[in-house]
């Protein structure tokens, strides 16, 4: 089946927490644009909740696997339960916690660490490996502005999507020439329940359906890294040039 | 009883494609910040707790931590119809929907999912729900609350009389499935009760087959009210097998001449071999163009009785010129444009400026709608107030349900800008339609009196004694119920 699919036309496409805002925007966009979809996530009420919405929009059906990113995403059997192995493979899976306590609670920092850093990087690695046999695929994995740089204000978590970026850049190169693509996504604040009660700039915030429509398209231009919303590619690029002497100083 | 506050340039969380339930205060700590909330009139304002329930779960919980709340859709009842001081949670996390049957047509959904969302999803796939009221940024539980009716009134009855069954948090804390075989007095008594039995989880009711999205419609000039009345009536004869949707707009401005024109226009979905080479590329087209976002605080100013009164000339003038034989015209339009025709201006109640403004809508009973109609003309004259817009209709019999708004008889839906006078001719407008055997529509009231609400309502004392019975009295109460006494 994928061997007649172009690329970046609708097959099966797999997404790894699949229950939280970006990941349930990212599947209903999948679906209506005409994809197969495999949901996977921890909770099992939540998962059914989204799976039944998406049937109930599209009348196609849509398979569901429990998936607890922290225990299994090391396995490298965790994608047998795949049928088929998907086309696409899309993980959001991330926790924002707090920095404070991260600062304070090793335990607390090490659950961000792993939960945005170890556990998707092994994910997609598992994957990959499974892709590259095949020859064809698309990985997706979502970083963060925030790992451009550490700030005082979220380093914890910056850290961590700065290593999951380096990551993916790094398996993009590996795979480079085997037919296996491997897109970065870097949404900047987006409105969804990681960011509820903070106020956001509105010029800067995405919407979930935003950030997903923009993982679409770059899947289907086969585009490296994407910024959501795009702008945060130029904010990006002073905040990397700015010298470390005045960096540690502004505190943003 | 209530403390009122300013009216903000735009009340939190009423652009319904916003999500006020994205901005809402941080959902674990269990404290949640008062913010200035309103209906879509913008008046009144009251400073409301306010939180949003992303799974059902929620909403047993905030029921359990004790106090009285009110259940928001999206926001689109124009007075105090979704505020509760104490706590408004909004329904807008409820949005998934659950089961669809392509071979019955019926839809499973959560209360908080939009119409507007309904639409986008099952227009191309060749359905449309069997009513829908005249903004599609409403939710599934807003529309059983309100009993909302469309234009096909007179022939499909209102939205209730399309539901299978919902299931209901009430205030004892239990969720009791609603439908015509259990629980029958709750299922009808959440119909058009605005949200006081309970708050409403999910729900399940019947889409139609279309052929296309788009509407055939014929547009009738007609020089006065008694006209405008004949052609319903005339509609109503032929069952509305020749137009199931029929509305008219009524000029209300001036006093003699102008002041009673009407614009009808019917309706009914039209087949593939009527569309235009244009439509037929996508006979299904979810949507109809795009949205406007006009600069409503600079054109504030601009909306005034002159103004109106030159709109409306214009409006009726080339109604009843471009007509051809009888002085009709036939179009085919998309849906959104028969259907929603003020969707496309975003945030139109910002239009009325600073003080906002309220809708009177009330129903006569057939016998006495001729009289009752011209009395609610004079009531405008007298206070030389004349309401913006004006919508007339014809309603089918009513559903029975004690608190739904519709019954055999017209309809008047008028806009009225808020001024020092409006509240006194609220007050005249609700004497008329009562005097005349009618009642208001609560879903649009901000100002009646509980002794009038009595009177349109009868059914008004078994409601209460319902809502005790399940506990949600005084649980379930609304800025609305305590005005009314309800």
């Amino acid at each position: 089946m994928s061997a007649e699919r172009a690329p970046g036309e609708p097959g099966t496409a797999l997404v790894l927490g699949a229950t939280s805002d970006i990941g349930r925007a990212i599947a209903r966009e999948l679906a209506a644009d005409g994809w197969r979809l495999q949901l996977a996530a921890r909770n099992a009420d939540q998962l059914r909740r989204e799976a039944a919405d998406i049937q109930a929009r599209t009348g196609g059906s849509v398979q569901t696997q429990l998936f607890e990113a922290l225990a299994q995403g090391g396995d490298r059997n965790w994608p047998n339960g795949l049928a088929p192995l998907p086309d696409l493979a899309v993980c959001v899976v991330g926790l924002l916690g707090d920095q404070t306590e991260s600062e304070s609670d090793p335990s607390a920092a090490a659950r961000v660490m792993r939960t945005n850093y170890e556990a998707p990087a092994l994910a997609l690695g598992v994957l990959a490996a499974r892709f590259a046999e095949r020859g064809s695929g698309v990985l997706v994995g979502v970083g963060s502005v925030a790992g451009e740089r550490g700030r005082a204000a979220n380093y914890v978590y910056g850290s961590a999507k700065a290593g999951l970026s380096a990551f993916l850049s790094g398996l993009r190169a590996r795979l480079s020439g085997t037919g296996v693509h491997v897109l970065t996504v870097k949404p900047g604040f987006v409105r969804t329940r990681m960011t509820a009660g903070m106020a956001l700039p509105p010029l800067l915030t995405a919407t979930p359906e935003q950030v997903a429509r923009a993982v679409l398209r770059a899947v289907r231009r086969r585009r490296d890294v994407v910024y959501s919303p795009a702008v945060w590619r130029l904010i990006a690029l002073v905040v990397r040039a700015l010298p470390e002497p005045l960096f540690k100083r502004l505190r943003f | 009883m209530f403390g009122r506050t300013r009216a903000p340039a735009r009340a939190a969380g009423d652009s319904a494609l916003t999500m006020p339930a994205m901005q809402g205060p941080r959902e674990h700590t269990g404290r949640h910040a008062a913010v200035p909330l309103a209906g879509w009139g913008r008046e009144p304002v009251l400073c409301c707790r306010l939180a949003t329930a992303r799974q059902m779960a929620d909403v047993c919980r905030h029921l359990g931590a004790g106090g009285s709340l009110i259940a928001r859709g999206a926001g689109r009842a124009y007075g105090d119809a979704a505020l509760n001081q104490q706590l408004t949670l909004s329904m807008l996390g409820l949005d998934r929907m659950q089961r669809f049957d392509a071979d019955s047509g019926a839809l499973t959904c959560e209360a908080g999912v939009l119409l507007a969302d309904i639409l986008r999803v099952f227009v191309p796939r060749g359905w449309f729900p069997p009513v829908v009221p005249g903004t599609r940024f409403v939710t599934v539980g807003g529309m059983i609350a309100a009993d909302v009716h469309g234009k096909n009134h007179h022939c499909d009855g209102s939205f209730g009389n399309h539901l299978d069954s919902f299931v209901l948090l009430t205030g004892d804390g239990e969720t009791r499935h609603c439908s015509r075989e259990r629980n029958a007095e709750l299922f009808r008594a959440t119909q058009g009760g605005m949200g006081l039995t309970g708050a409403i989880l999910a729900a399940t009711f019947r889409l139609r087959r279309i052929e296309t999205a788009f509407v055939e419609t014929e547009t009738i000039a007609a020089g006065n009210l008694a006209e405008a009345m004949s052609l319903f009536e005339a509609d109503e004869r032929s069952g509305g097998d020749d137009w199931p949707y029929s509305v008219a707009w009524v000029d209300c401005q001036g006093r003699s001449g102008p002041r009673g024109r009407c614009v009808l226009s019917h309706g009914r979905f039209a087949p593939r071999s009527l569309l235009q080479a244009r439509q037929r590329r996508e006979p299904l087209a979810a949507t109809g163009g795009k949205a406007l976002r006009p600069p409503w605080p600079a054109l504030a100013p601009l909306l005034r009785p002159k103004t109106v009164a030159a709109f409306n000339h214009l409006h009726y003038a080339l109604s009843s010129r471009r007509g051809h034989g009888q002085g009709s015209r036939r179009s085919t339009t998309h849906f959104e444009r028969f259907f929603f025709p003020l969707d496309r201006l975003r945030d139109w109640n910002l239009a009325y400026g600073r003080r906002g403004f309220v809708q009177h809508q009330c129903v006569l009973p057939k016998a006495a709608s001729a009289s009752g109609l011209a009395a609610l003309m004079n009531e405008m004259d007298r206070a030389g107030l004349g309401a913006y817009l004006g919508v007339l209709k014809l309603f089918g019999a009513g559903s029975g349900a004690p608190l739904s708004f519709p019954m055999r008889g017209y309809t008047l839906a008028l806009d009225l800008p808020m001024r020092r006078e409006t509240p006194a001719l609220l007050d005249a407008l609700d004497a008329v339609a009562h005097d005349h055997g009618g009642r208001v529509y609560l879903a649009k009231d901000a100002h009646s009196a509980p002794r009038r609400l009595r009177q349109g309502y009868p059914g008004v004392d078994a409601f209460t004694a319902l809502r005790t019975r399940v506990g949600s009295a005084p649980r379930f109460t609304s800025a609305l119920a305590q005005r009314l006494r309800l």
